[in-house]
């Protein structure tokens, strides 16, 4: 199958939404559960994460014809470590509190599915230009969904966002519960289907 | 669930029995040896909690009454924290005068391990120079603990919200969820013991710490690969039967997880063990119980737009909710 070459704006805004890494591939979803009971949280790691596909992205797109295909894997991990301990050291000596917050998820974006899959899908095959664009539109959709569910979580539960009092009242103190970012995670899939499904309906009946 | 120890069963029938009792011997004495009790003095044989605020002190003689009535004689400290010392109530000595059983003004903290030092012991008139104990619970205790904890009261997928992916990736259908448990386990016990052996003897003394997440993603891969090699030449039957998962096991948050931990504790080797065998025993268990539901769930009457993973991350919230009745629950 030949797809005509996208342009860089394409690449970024696929990552975005059309292959929202929580939302659409259902992909590194730990973070997503575990981290989101707050913008702060969400956004941070998010940075992190882009951070370190946008860096991984270059530096396999740089050398990917010096892999051998049957070591790639090895080479994909380690690069990925290498460049995960960068942002872990970074973290840890500039934000130390919200670095404590986040907690051993810093270094698990070592075993993030989504990082792995992006070189194997497209870092590997293409040039450092369109690399680049792909893996800074699957990092913003990372932070995207990040913030999303951190501010859903953050304002049903806490009535603040960003940790300023907006509501003056908490509406559902159940959504700050750790366990309530299953729950928050399966609806906001539920309503992803329903729009996908609805809009569907629409175009066959009109 | 049968059918794959069926399989287990069989492929590893060819093992000698012999062999595997031998082996089942040598880690028996392998516990008693390092759960033994352990003196660090020789007029003191034993030293233990037997309440909150309370350590009983056994001699291997009968020490003076004046000595035991002195508070100045006596002091405790969590061996993380050295400054703050917890002061003494009142000390009481048996009969015989071998029981001392000293009572502390606040209740201690049982889980943490305690230094006691006792100065200058005086039994028959002459001195017996000052003791330095360790107090701490039953190191079979310390073990269980960990074992359990990591199983059920802190269990990964549950109440760290680890090793998603994989989870709903293989919770569909019940063999599918326990044959990736059992691969997963047998994994991550190579992986962490190999990952604490590397941490305690190369990174540690070299000061290599901040190479940690290199070297234990690494160590991964290599036992995956090792695993899958062996495997495929050893016991064929087997690798037909659990090959698929091994390719997954890389991608689990857990596997790696678990060596951080056990780096950033300090772990030692037993309770390594122990951590990566709840750890493996947990996702297992989480497995199973979320398959056992979906296998349901595919009868059941769903709202369009939540088939699929939707309505598995709410079964897996409600799980999660009734996992948190467990949190806070210590044993031992």
């Amino acid at each position: 199958m030949v797809t005509p070459p996208k342009t860089h704006s394409q690449l970024f805004l696929n990552g975005l939404l059309n292959e929202n890494p929580i939302f659409r591939l259902a992909l590194s979803m730990c973070p997503a559960v575990g981290l989101s009971t707050s913008v702060m949280n969400g956004l941070l790691l998010g940075i992190a994460v882009l951070f370190v596909q946008v860096c991984s992205s270059c530096t396999i797109s740089l050398i990917k014809n010096f892999i051998h295909p049957r070591i790639r894997i090895p080479t994909y991990t380690l690069t990925i470590a290498t460049w995960v301990t960068v942002i872990d050291l970074v973290l840890a000596a500039y934000v130390p509190v919200a670095y404590k917050a986040m907690g051993i998820f810093v270094r698990l974006i070592v075993a993030f599915a989504i990082i792995t899959m992006r070189l194997e899908v497209f870092a590997c095959k293409h040039g450092l230009a369109p690399s680049f664009w792909d893996g800074m539109g699957m990092g913003f959709g990372f932070l995207f969904g990040m913030t999303i569910l951190g501010a859903i979580r953050e304002i049903l539960g806490m009535g603040s966002f960003l940790g300023y009092d907006v509501l003056g009242f908490r509406p559902l103190l159940f959504f700050v519960l750790p366990a309530a970012g299953f729950f928050t995670v399966g609806f906001m899939m539920a309503i992803f289907n329903y729009v996908e499904t609805f809009g569907r309906h629409r175009k066959k009946g009109c | 669930m049968h059918r794959a120890l069926n399989r287990i069963a069989g492929a590893t029938a060819g093992l000698p029995q012999k062999l595997q009792r031998m082996g089942l011997i040598g880690l028996f004495i392998g516990i008693l040896l390092v759960g033994g009790c352990r003196t660090e003095h020789p007029y003191v044989q034993n030293a233990a909690f037997t309440a909150d605020d309370e350590i009983t002190i056994t001699f291997a003689g009968p020490v003076d009454a004046a000595w035991a009535r002195d508070p100045g004689n006596f002091s405790v400290n969590e061996k993380a924290d050295p400054d703050i010392r917890v002061g003494l109530r009142e000390a009481v000595l048996s009969a015989d005068g071998k029981k001392l059983t000293l009572r502390w003004a606040e209740p201690l903290n049982r889980q943490n391990s305690h230094r006691l030092v006792l100065q200058e012991i005086s039994a028959d008139g002459q001195s017996r120079g000052s003791a330095d104990l360790t107090v701490a619970k039953p190191y079979s205790g310390t073990l269980l603990t960990i074992l359990i904890g990591a199983m059920i009261i802190q269990n990964f997928v549950f109440s760290k919200y680890l090793g998603l992916c994989v989870f709903f990736g293989t919770s569909r259908k019940k063999s599918t969820a326990v044959g990736m448990g059992i691969t997963f386990t047998t994994v991550i016990v190579f992986s962490s013991l190999l990952s604490w052996l590397l941490y305690q003897f190369v990174l540690k003394p070299f000061r290599l710490d901040y190479l940690q997440v290199v070297v234990f993603i690494g160590l991964v891969s290599l036992t995956v690969q090792g695993v899958d090699t062996i495997l495929r030449k050893v016991n064929p039957r087997l690798f037909k039967a659990f090959g698929v998962y091994l390719v997954l096991v890389i991608a689990n948050c857990i596997i790696i997880a678990v060596p951080l931990t056990l780096a950033q504790n300090e772990y030692d080797m037993w309770e390594s063990l122990m951590l990566a065998l709840g750890a493996g025993l947990g996702f297992l268990i989480a497995l199973f119980l979320m398959s056992s539901v979906r296998e349901r769930i595919e009868f059941a009457n769903i709202p369009e737009s939540y088939r699929g993973l939707p309505i598995a991350f709410i079964v897996a919230g409600l799980f999660a909710l009734s996992f948190m009745g467990f949190s806070g629950m210590s044993l031992f």
